[in-house]
């Protein structure tokens, strides 16, 4: 009874807000017909800039990319982009945006953290929810696609990247299951504290003992996986072991979180091993091993640059000059940044590295191209390239800036994004309440 | 005088023997004379005097007479001291000796489980409400001798000490005692020799204080109240009694770093008291902020070990403090020492009491003089703790508490034969046994003209033997020596073991003789002889029995040690900087002022104020900077930070904490000073959490990197205090059961309302009594800072979110009659913008955080811009260390988000907080006469891609991004060299510490409840680190 009640109440307040159209943005409509940005600054995304230029994009794909006037297009929509920017959309990997929709006190809205310690198959796909008034607030920034990742644990479970745009998560997503989230166990020093908590006259395991027992339970772990996965059809099916096998014939990757430089370098020599395909992810202290990064070719997503150096000791501007560090030493190196909302920062965390050694085209890599083939979908996008998705938007100003962000137009497979947002809605609310309306 | 005092000793001594014979005894009485004579000894007096083949006399337990040519009376024992030495006993000023091990546990803490709310004292009787407070407790009531430990403290020289039960605030009185194995009755000195107190709780159930801020604010209270207490007849209270009577002893307060010391003196001041402050002995880290206290001081001998270095990556986690103290902890004595400070030192605190030598003697390598050492360990502590005129010195009719040594106490191979306690004798070492030390040629059986060499100290010789007795190569052995009997044990590689046995047989010279066993089992006749003084030990200098180099015992390298750095930190300066007369040509200058952003124009600061501002300004001598194409801006204004803060953020155990003081709890040394220097910010609002609805008196601090605590205030700013509503204060996230009945009110958001209530009203009745009746009403610091809100002489700043509760402190401010100042990271103000204008309210928020909890799930990054046309005094404020350093990219995303004017956006950061803090009058724009708090950028200040050049504050270059490289590249070499050194000490047998985690320094976010650090004290820290790391992430 008391559930009805709640439910025809919810309705109601659901069709007043639809009526006012306060919160909620329908997901885009197919690409009916090709449309041509002109008289943009066109970024490739893969250092290339065009001045004056243009890009034409049909049935979801990129067309045309040229300088200078357009080729005409038959029943084009033709989008007079002068003076403005065009950028390959962002792309935010590592993230826990759409599983999460406030962080505290509010456990029903938080998805993103399974119990337990080995959890290869959990799958963020299925939690990714395509209803979150966060999305719409970090879309309009640029990011169009993102991989909500599973977090906690020892293995935490597997990933796909969504667009952010979609009825469900079945349309929205870009590509499913792609890899699976490992952290490293690090042999830190407990304090004393830990000690002092200690039962009296029990043996003390050393901080490196006790990860090292980690690491050989992962050992094992992916030693009968790899087994399981080559032996052909199991008599008993095991759904971690399952989830795994993606992990030994290239279909999927494995994504450790490590920061130390001998956490990196253990989680190297661990996936040479395995002969599988790794992407560490913080490596806060990469700066320290990118000889040994470079030589695997194992790639690094970076996170955050907009953060603390981790010791007092180190360079005060040690995060925004970590980028540019592994741009020098030739590593493959990507970016996100933190939690969920805060990934509308995205451009900027890219940006903050550019007054600390890279340029601004490396900076928009860092998001774009360098993510798509961490990824493993830079066949299809990261960058402006005719066949590829038409993955991309244009903003009135150098989107990298706080001061040039102002994104007017967005596309995710061709399809026109609506650009409004929670965000967007109070503020005209509540400008036209003070008497000062505004037009968005 | 002399004559009372002689009088009061006698009564003691009779009192003394007086309580023995109150014991009945068990067979014959054995009352023996105690009558003895040492003669032809060097007695050191005291550290001023030294007489030579001298006599002293002791009857029972007193000194009778010192001095030379005494004739020694009949029926005395005599006791020939020729070629040896007498020094007063040493005193230990700090000590737990004879106290019980108190239970390490604080009950308000309870791991794993709900936390119990203790909100006052449950103990039965006529106490105060803190349980922290327990100025009743008394050492003597507790004490008991305890044989082994009192052995330890004997073997290292000590005679007497001072002992106190080491738990709580104010911890009671201490005792002097000696070091006697005696019945308790007698070996009492001083039954209340000092009162103690600390900054840590202890064990202590009651919750507050959380902090140490709260603790700072119990102190001050309770000398309030104690005086208060005299002139009140309304009810009895044993802790204010007992506090009132243990002022009149010497009052010693524990601290431990260096702005401990600062913390604890700012209260002494306060209350005209004079601390003799027990420390970590860290003064050396700023000797003159130390002098200047007037203090004396107890110090500790704690000197760390070397740390593992061995391997690149793990010596990572070592902080440069850490280098730096291993290097320069040694040299604190002497620091004290040179600065005129008057101290004592202390064997407390040493991993084990075979360090205490070691570590003394390297600290006198270090630069302490001898005399200064040994005034340190005699007349400085027993002066201290007002029983000079029984022990320090020898001094006929003090006690006989003397050590007997081989030589001078401070020489590395001295030995300390026996320790003499009120005229009992105890033998650390005995004293008429031949030294065997020496390098011998041992003949016989399968040796032949072998060398023997004994070394160490004759409690624990060390031997080697040598194929030749030319051969350096020696193999070491064990010796045994009973008396005049030795034997001996080697390997002879590859032959087999070697055993002799055999006995002194000669003394002049040392002969040695016997018979031995050879590895073929043949038995054989040998002889070493005597043939010179052994080789240099290897180790450190040894003392008693097993003194060899403890774990802190480092073996340290000689050689120059680094220069203390200010603050002792990353990134300290070995000088601070001074303001500098600087004319930056051809900038964009931000003025902040009506003339708005000037182009090539040039900017001179000089004497830390800004002086002209124009085109083509003559130099000078003024230090020119080329700031074409660059941009001169204000420094940047954080209204809401918590950096450099220590020991908690929120005093949250009570709804109502107006009384404490994020100023009592400074941290000067927090890198994220000079951090938030490197992204242009020259001023932050330090404020109190935002657990409780009035939370505590917040601070307006300078980046001075380098100066103390107190140096960083902005001098002449208003006071200000935080109030906070929502999540927190109604502690929606704490673990504590809903419906136990000690949980902290309120819980609701109604129940907030009523706090304010209660609390005005009762400062307005608290007020109105004190304006009538004057200190006849209790002076109650949270109710005065209260009744200055009332006055309007300070000013509220409230984290807010939600605009019902926002509204409602409003009304409850204008029926009650004070004004709320500033709303800070008020995420809906955009709702009730037009009421704060109503008010004249200022506003401060976050650029454009949202979703981390149900109260903020309606804030939007328009809000600034909305609020600002409304009119308001906006500011972008962070909350957090790291966006501290880039608000100006904050304010920038009021450029984003809804198109503000530059200008306008950069005054969100800049002068608007600078008005809302009302120090606009000193900095906030770039305008003559004010401030030279101004930052040059590489690019417009409100773009990603600007980065702070240069930062000053004062006119003062604290931040230089070219010489910031340099200053890495010499930390680094610093870093180096004391590593280097850190190796040679591990390679010379020093034993090694473990890098633990990297120390990773508190951030504190206005939800921080709690710092687990401070609540369950010192031991625990690890823990507590760890914790606040977590709970630090992504709040607000």
């Amino acid at each position: 009874m008391k559930k009805k009640i709640l439910l025809g109440f919810g309705g109601l307040l659901l069709s007043s807000v639809l009526a006012f159209g306060q919160e909620t943005m329908s997901p885009a409509k197919p690409q009916s017909g090709p449309i041509v940005i002109t008289g943009a600054t066109i970024h490739i995304g893969n250092g290339t800039v065009i001045k004056n230029g243009y890009v034409a994009f049909d049935k979801g794909k990129i067309t045309a990319v040229g300088e200078g006037a357009a080729p005409s297009v038959a029943g084009a929509t033709v989008v007079d982009a002068g003076g403005k920017q065009v950028y390959p959309g962002f792309i935010c990997p590592v993230t826990t945006l759409g599983l999460v929709e406030i962080e505290e006190g509010a456990r029903g809205t938080v998805d993103d953290t399974e119990t337990g310690e080995l959890n290869p198959h959990v799958r963020s796909l299925i939690a990714f929810n395509t209803d979150s008034k966060v999305i719409p607030t970090v879309r309009s920034n640029g990011i169009v696609l993102a991989q909500p990742t599973p977090e906690g644990g020892g293995i935490s479970g597997e990933s796909s990247v969504m667009m952010l745009d979609g009825w469900n998560w079945e349309d929205a997503a870009y590509k499913k299951d792609i890899a699976i989230h490992l952290t490293w166990p690090v042999a830190r020093a407990a304090g004393r504290g830990r000690r002092a908590f200690a039962a009296p006259g029990a043996t003390q395991e050393s901080p490196a003992e006790r990860a090292q027992k980690q690491i050989d339970a992962f050992t094992n772990l992916f030693a009968e996986a790899q087994g399981y996965a080559t032996g052909g059809k199991p008599a008993v099916h095991n759904l971690r072991l399952d989830a795994m096998a993606g992990l030994f014939n290239g279909t999927k990757k494995l994504f450790i979180n490590a920061d130390g430089a001998k956490e990196i370098a253990q989680a190297v020599a661990f996936a040479k091993k395995f002969n599988i395909s790794a992407v560490i992810v913080g490596g806060k202290e990469s700066y320290l091993v990118t000889d040994l990064l470079k030589q695997n070719n194992v790639p690094v997503i970076l996170k955050e640059t907009q953060s603390l150096p981790d010791k007092d000791e180190d360079d005060v501007y040690l995060p925004y000059k970590l980028p540019h560090i592994l741009q020098d030493a030739g590593v493959t190196y990507g970016l996100t940044g933190i939690g969920f909302w805060r990934q509308r920062n995205l451009p900027f965390e890219a940006g903050e590295a550019v007054g600390y050694g890279l340029t601004k085209e490396q900076a928009l890599s860092m998001i774009t191209i360098n993510n798509a083939k961490i990824l493993g979908i830079d066949k299809t996008t990261g960058t402006l390239e005719v066949g590829k998705d038409a993955n991309l938007f244009v903003s009135n100003g150098d989107a990298l800036d706080m001061l040039g962000l102002d994104v007017t137009n967005e596309y995710i497979q061709g399809r026109t994004i609506d650009l409004n947002n929670k965000h967007k809605q109070l503020y005209k609310k509540f400008s036209d309440k003070l008497g000062t309306p505004v037009k968005l | 005088m002399k004559k009372i005092l002689l009088f009061c000793f006698a009564l003691l001594v009779v009192q003394l023997s007086h309580a023995q014979e109150t014991y009945p005894v068990n067979g014959a009485w054995d009352v023996r004379p105690g009558q003895f004579a040492f003669t032809n000894a060097t007695i050191v007096v005291s550290s001023g005097q030294t007489l030579t083949n001298a006599t002293l006399l002791i009857k029972d337990r007193v000194i009778e007479a010192v001095g030379a040519g005494i004739t020694v009376p009949k029926g005395y024992v005599t006791v020939d001291l020729k070629g040896k030495y007498i020094y007063p006993g040493l005193v230990d000023a700090y000590s737990t000796y004879g106290m019980p091990d108190a239970p390490r546990q604080t009950a308000a803490f309870n791991f794993g489980g709900p936390r119990v709310s203790v909100p006052v004292s449950t103990k039965p009787g006529a106490f105060g409400w803190n349980e922290a407070i327990r100025p009743d407790v008394n050492a003597k009531t507790i004490f008991h001798v305890n044989a082994t430990a009192a052995e330890d403290l004997k073997r290292n020289g000590f005679t007497a000490v001072n002992t106190l039960i080491r738990d709580g605030i104010a911890r009671g009185t201490s005792s002097v005692v000696s070091l006697g194995d005696e019945r308790d009755n007698l070996v009492f000195i001083e039954d209340q020799a000092s009162a103690n107190y600390s900054f840590t709780k202890g064990t202590a159930a009651t919750n507050y204080p959380s902090s140490l801020m709260g603790t700072i604010a119990l102190i001050r209270q309770t000398y309030l109240d104690a005086a208060w207490y005299k002139t009140q007849k309304t009810e009895y209270n044993i802790s204010l009694n007992e506090f009132n009577r243990t002022q009149a002893l010497p009052q010693v307060f524990e601290v431990s770093d260096l702005q401990s010391i600062l913390r604890a003196d700012k209260i002494a001041k306060e209350f005209g008291k004079q601390y003799i402050l027990k420390s970590d002995g860290k003064e050396y880290q700023n000797i003159a902020a130390v002098k200047a206290t007037g203090s004396s001081f107890i110090i500790p001998l704690t000197f760390p070990a070397p740390f593992d270095v061995e391997d690149p990556l793990d010596a990572r986690s070592i902080s440069y403090e850490q280098l730096k103290d291993w290097e320069l902890a040694p040299t604190n004595p002497a620091a004290l020492e040179k600065a005129g400070v008057k101290f004592a030192i202390t064997s407390y605190g040493l991993t084990t009491s075979k360090d205490f030598w070691t570590n003394l003697r390297a600290a006198i390598t270090a630069g302490l003089t001898e005399k200064q050492a040994l005034m340190a360990l005699t007349e400085t502590p027993a002066e201290m703790l007002g029983v000079a005129d029984k022990v320090g010195t020898l001094t006929k009719g003090k006690l006989a508490n003397f050590i007997i040594t081989s030589d001078e106490l401070f020489k590395a191979d001295n030995v300390i034969y026996e320790s003499w306690v009120e005229g009992r004798k105890f033998v650390d070492n005995k004293m008429d046994v031949s030294d065997l030390r020496g390098t011998y040629t041992l003949n016989g059986g399968p040796l032949s003209n072998a060398s023997l060499a004994i070394s160490g100290t004759p409690g624990t010789y060390s031997v080697a033997v040598g194929r030749s007795a030319t051969d350096s190569v020696r193999s070491p052995g064990t010796i045994t020596r009973t008396g005049d009997l030795v034997s001996f044990y080697f390997n002879q590689r590859p032959s087999g073991i070697v055993r002799l046995s055999g006995y002194i047989s000669s003394m002049s010279p040392v002969t040695l003789s016997g018979t031995g066993t050879a590895p073929d089992g043949t038995e054989f006749k040998w002889t070493a002889a005597y043939t010179g003084p052994a080789p240099a030990a290897t180790g450190g200098p040894a003392m008693a029995r097993g003194g060899q180099g403890g774990p802190g015992g480092a073996t340290r390298p000689a050689g120059p040690v680094g220069p203390v750095v200010y603050p002792f930190a990353a990134y300290g300066f070995v000088e601070v900087p001074k303001a500098e007369t600087t004319l930056f040509k051809n900038a964009t200058v931000w003025t902040n002022e009506k003339d708005g952003i000037l182009t090539n124009t040039d900017v001179l600061i000089e004497n830390g104020k800004i002086k002209a501002i124009g085109k083509n300004l003559p130099a000078g001598s003024a230090k020119v900077v080329d700031a074409t194409g660059k941009h001169l801006a204000p420094g940047i204004i954080d209204e809401h930070s918590h950096i450099a803060a220590t020991g908690g953020i929120n005093e949250g155990t009570q709804a109502v904490t107006s009384e404490v003081r994020i100023g009592d709890v400074l941290d000067a040394t927090d890198v994220n000073i000079y951090r938030q220097l490197a992204g242009g910010v020259t001023i932050s609002h330090i404020l109190h959490g935002s657990a409780n609805p009035i939370g505590g008196q917040t601070y307006i601090m300078k980046h001075r990197w380098g100066v103390t605590p107190e140096q960083m205030k902005f001098e002449g700013a208003p006071q200000f205090i935080k109030f906070a509503l929502g999540e927190n204060v109604k502690q929606s996230n704490s673990t504590q059961q809903f419906g136990n009945p000690n949980i902290r009110f309120p819980q609701t958001r109604m129940g907030v309302e009523q706090v304010y209530v209660d609390a005005f009203t009762r400062a307005k009745e608290y007020k109105a009594a004190r304006a009538v009746k004057g200190n006849n009403v209790r002076r109650d610091l949270e109710l005065e800072a209260l009744a200055e809100i009332l006055d309007d002489t300070r000013h509220i700043t409230c984290h807010s979110y939600v605009q019902s509760e926002i509204n409602m402190l409003m009304h409850v401010a204008d029926s009650l009659g004070f004004k709320i100042n500033t709303f800070t990271h008020i995420l809906e103000g955009y709702k009730v913008a037009d009421k704060m204008k109503a008010r004249g309210i200022a506003a401060s928020t976050f650029s454009d955080w949202w979703a981390y909890k149900m109260e903020v799930q309606d804030a939007i990054p328009y809000n600034a811009n909305i609020m600002n046309s409304e009119g308001l005094t906006v500011a972008i404020n962070s909350d957090d260390a790291e966006m501290a350093r880039r608000l100006n990219q904050e304010a920038g995303k009021s450029v984003t988000y809804g198109k503000m004017s530059e200008e306008s956006a950069l005054k969100l950061v800049t002068l608007n907080p600078a008005k809302m803090l009302h120090i606009d009058n000193r900095v906030g724009s770039i305008k003559v006469g004010k401030d030279a708090d101004v930052v040059l950028w590489s690019a417009d200040p409100l773009s990603i891609y600007a980065v702070a050049e240069k930062t000053y504050v004062d006119g003062v270059p604290y931040w230089d991004y070219d010489k910031d490289a340099a200053r890495q590249k010499e930390m680094k070499a610093e870093e180096g060299r004391i590593i280097q050194k850190m190796l040679q000490a591990k390679n010379a047998g020093s034993a090694t510490q473990r890098a633990g985690a990297p120390r990773r320094r508190q951030l504190y976010t206005c939800d921080d409840v709690e710092d687990a650090a401070y609540v369950v004290a010192d031991s625990y820290n690890g823990l507590a680190q760890d914790a606040g790391q977590q709970s630090a992430q992504n709040k607000k």
